[in-house]
């Protein structure tokens, strides 16, 4: 154990344990508790889970490409839907934001680790057992009844054998990992922020991570009662959602949209909180409104919890909460719209650079804006009673995930790929990357928008001709672009953890404290936990820094007052 | 511009690019028009949006000499628009309720059509009766097949046959799991949920046939639970009515007298 040498030399380190010193690198990756090398490994596994998700997704196309097309019979379309969304939402989506919460929650406030590091840990184990539970179901029997698995569909009765049993074991594990996740970040948040750090000084990201926390705590530990409830229907004769037993499918619904909804925003908030540090970077000027920023990420979370009917408008519900349920979806459009325009109105009169996190930054902006426009018309019931369920709602719903979330999340691997591996992506891959994916994604979807309104119900393997195919071969091609575009930055990715320009420790000039560090970081990440004056603490820091080199070949012999500066790492 | 070429390739393909189906009935109709008003509110607000997103980006792009003014926010602004935004939804509540009992609430049947409907006489442009509920059909998904059920004894399966200028009023039910009954062009969807009676109308004022399907997902055949509902004149629905029951009549005839056959050979 190299230990005692380490912190000889560097003696404010907080080691946690032994743990990661002097194994062997696989056994060091796979037992650490350094929330760096956790939030590294999320980001992998999420990588895997979303180039398995996205082939599910290509395989549908292909199915979709022409009309009674018999390349995947039904049962295995609908095991792809189900796997598809359920991968994409439960072990891609959402674990990216705990991947870039790791890594950074911990650098960004100051802190040397996560509040607890072996949970950390533990959380992922449960994350990546959760994913293999899912996917050994296809050695027997895939789930397939969509990642809503709408009762009674899902009961035993109609879908035996143990593919649900798979999918509620698969989710209940990765619902815990969540959860555990959560306290993690908001026990490390509210706890171990660095001198001078107050929650009015606190990075966006750090806040949008906050309350994805406490979202993750209110939908997820109500929906692990809710997949006990159709474990215990399925294998102990339940009858909680078995209407010929008196119990209730409504139920099911209610329960399941009220985890399904805030999980909407648990999968957005943090990418909003991604565009929110990139974009001040890179357009030189400091967040627009950085308290109604704040809050309005707290407002879309209250309101969030308070809409999950919104989903069940062509049930029957009376129209009191339908009209409710229609004016709270409505609500969550005002703080919406004020992050949109607070966003632009950080570019403006700024000098705005163009490098690759700033483009998917961006948009996310213009594209999660047409996502809320087609929410808030999914939103009037009347409107939707035609839409539901049909393709429009599968556009809306990637317009939301991945022309905002996943639009986000690549913004934030290009912003912080360099302070992860110590090089730089490659720009021109990036743009490339970037155009491929806007032009891939936007026709795509497009088209899906008008399969839809043409009266095409989402989750068929088959269409027949009838207007439907034009819509369907556009949106086909371009899923293929988008493949492309995803492919390209998977490959830069690759290419550039060997071979990638060397980043410095704050490569775009940014003004988080994450800057401060080495790139990598070292495990302790700070030899000097810095004081926080302000909301841009490493601005502060490099005109500090500035400052007193000036003096220094200025005026050799200046006296210093006493510093409480930190001092930059060498 | 790539967003609207992508809008723009398929406008070949059909008419329905931008809005829903709507056939000849009120409640399809209105429904298209409340979703017109609300597409061109949303598409005024984020052409607005994208206008200003993309003047910023190309007007304060980096350029030798340019200084980012540091400003962090604009309290007169910021209230303005998020009283902007609050104001444009509670305008949409507004003029969804007022569109919401033409989309809702059945209208009165056609006064020939409700008359000959019922296989009365009846002068022509005499109202109808006050108590006229329309033609209410039971509607029962099951896997994967519509079952309708007519208040005269009848029923049929996957086509629906309804009398012009009639309205007719759907009972929805489920017998297994949950299921949506959704004809676009006669109006939006309505699920089928066991235990539970949803309900929806429409009332045709053209013939013809308007296909469907289910549209919450119901088992792995549900691409293939489609539904039609074909509008007649109100005498040819007579007709079909009384055809139906013969042959309702007949088949049980012959299921009876196969099931003799069978009993007498199995018989000890």
């Amino acid at each position: 154990m190299a230990t005692p040498e380490y912190a000889a030399r560097e003696p404010e380190i907080i080691l946690h344990g032994e743990v990661g010193q002097g194994r062997a690198g696989w056994i060091d990756w796979v037992t650490t508790t350094d929330h760096k090398k956790i939030g590294i490994l999320y980001l992998f596994t999420t990588a895997f889970f979303f180039l398995v998700g996205g082939l599910e997704a290509l395989l549908m196309r292909i199915q979709l490409g022409s009309p009674d097309n018999t390349f995947l019979d039904p049962t295995t379309y609908s095991q792809l839907f189900t796997l598809h969304g359920t991968t994409m939402i439960f072990m891609v989506v959402v674990p990216v934001a705990a991947g870039f919460g790791n890594f950074l929650v911990p650098l960004m406030i100051g802190a040397r680790d996560m509040a607890f590091p072996r949970l950390n840990m533990l959380s992922w184990w449960l994350l990546v057992s959760g994913g293999a539970v899912l996917y050994g179901s296809i050695f027997w029997e895939a789930p397939s009844a969509g990642w809503t698995s709408y009762a009674p569909l899902s009961g035993a009765g109609f879908l035996g054998g143990h593919g649900i049993d798979a999918w509620i074991l698969g989710l209940h594990l990765v619902g815990i990992s969540s959860i555990l996740g959560a306290i993690n970040f908001i026990a490390t948040i509210h706890n171990m922020r660095a001198p001078g750090m107050t929650l009015s000084r606190m990075p966006l990201f750090v806040w949008t991570i906050l309350v994805y926390s406490y979202l993750i705590l209110l939908a997820l530990s109500s929906f692990a009662a809710t997949l006990a409830m159709l474990l215990i229907d399925r294998n102990f004769d339940g009858t909680f959602f078995d209407p010929t037993q008196g119990g209730d499918p409504m139920l099911w619904q209610h329960l399941f949209w009220f985890m399904g909804h805030p999980e909407v925003y648990i999968m957005v908030l943090p990418a909003f909180g991604i565009v929110s540090e990139v974009i001040p970077v890179f357009a030189r000027k400091p967040i627009f409104g950085y308290k109604a920023m704040a809050a309005s990420v707290a407002a879309i979370a209250f309101l969030g919890v308070m809409v999950w009917a919104h989903h069940m408008f062509a049930t029957p519900l009376p129209l009191g909460v339908l009209g409710f349920f229609m004016v709270a979806s409505f609500a969550v459009a005002v703080p919406t719209g004020i992050k949109i325009f607070n966003w632009i109105g950080t570019l403006w009169r700024g000098s705005i650079e163009f490098r690759v996190p700033l483009l998917f930054a961006v948009g996310l902006v213009a594209q999660f804006a047409l996502g809320g426009m087609t929410g808030v018309m999914l939103a009037v019931f009347p409107v939707d009673w035609q839409l539901t369920d049909s393709y429009f709602v599968v556009a809306h719903m990637h317009h939301v995930l991945f022309g905002g979330s996943a639009f986000g999340i690549i913004a934030g691997l290009y912003y912080w790929f360099p302070k992860m591996s110590g090089r730089m992506l490659s720009e021109g891959l990036g743009k490339l990357s970037f155009w491929l994916m806007v032009i891939g994604f936007n026709v795509t979807f497009l088209a899906q928008y008008s399969a839809g309104l043409s009266g095409m119900p989402r989750r068929v393997s088959e269409y027949s001709g009838s207007g439907l195919t034009e819509y369907n071969v556009i949106s086909t091609v371009g899923s293929f672009v988008l493949a492309a575009g995803a492919l390209v930055t998977i490959y830069n990715v690759v290419r550039s953890i060997r071979k990638g320009r060397r980043a410095g420790p704050d490569p775009w000039l940014a003004n988080g404290l994450e800057w401060f560090t080495p790139s990598p970081p070292p495990q302790h990440n700070f030899d000097v936990i810095p004081t926080v004056r302000s909301l841009q603490p490493m601005k502060d820091i490099r005109r500090s820094i500035q400052e007193r080199e000036a003096a220094l070949t200025v005026q050799a012999d200046v006296t210093e007052p006493p510093s409480k500066q930190p001092e930059p790492i060498p | 511009m790539v967003l609207v070429a992508a809008l723009l390739v398929p406008a070949t393909a059909g008419a329905d690019l931008l809005t829903p189906e709507a056939g000849p009935t009120e409640n399809a109709v209105k429904t298209d028009t409340l979703y017109k008003i609300v597409l061109f509110i949303g598409l005024a607000v984020i052409g607005l949006v994208w206008a200003a997103l993309f003047f910023t980006l190309f007007r304060y792009r980096a350029r030798r000499g340019r200084v980012a003014t540091q400003i962090t926010g604009n309290t007169a602004l910021e209230l303005g628009w998020t009283i902007g935004a609050g104001a444009i939804v509670v305008a949409i509540t507004i003029i969804t309720y007022v569109f919401l009992p033409d989309i809702r609430d059945p209208a009165a049947s056609g006064p020939a059509s409700v008359a000959e409907a019922r296989g009365q006489s009846a002068a022509v442009n005499q109202p109808p009766p006050s108590d006229d509920k329309g033609l209410e059909i039971q509607v029962s998904g099951q896997q994967y097949l519509w079952r309708y059920q007519y208040p005269n004894g009848t029923f049929s399966f996957h086509e629906m046959v309804v009398p012009r200028d009639q309205t007719v009023l759907l009972k929805i039910k489920a017998n297994d799991v949950v299921h949506s009954w959704w004809i676009p062009k006669l109006g939006g969807k309505m699920d089928a949920v066991p235990g539970y009676t949803n309900e929806t109308w429409f009332k045709a004022t053209r013939n013809g046939v308007f296909d469907g399907q289910c549209a919450e997902f119901c088992g792995a055949n549900h691409p293939y639970m489609t539904a039609k509902v074909r509008v007649v004149d109100p005498a040819e629905y007579q007709q079909w009515v009384e055809r139906q029951k013969q042959l309702i009549a007949e088949g049980q005839r012959l299921a009876q007298e196969q099931r003799r056959e069978i009993e007498a050979e199995t018989a000890p």
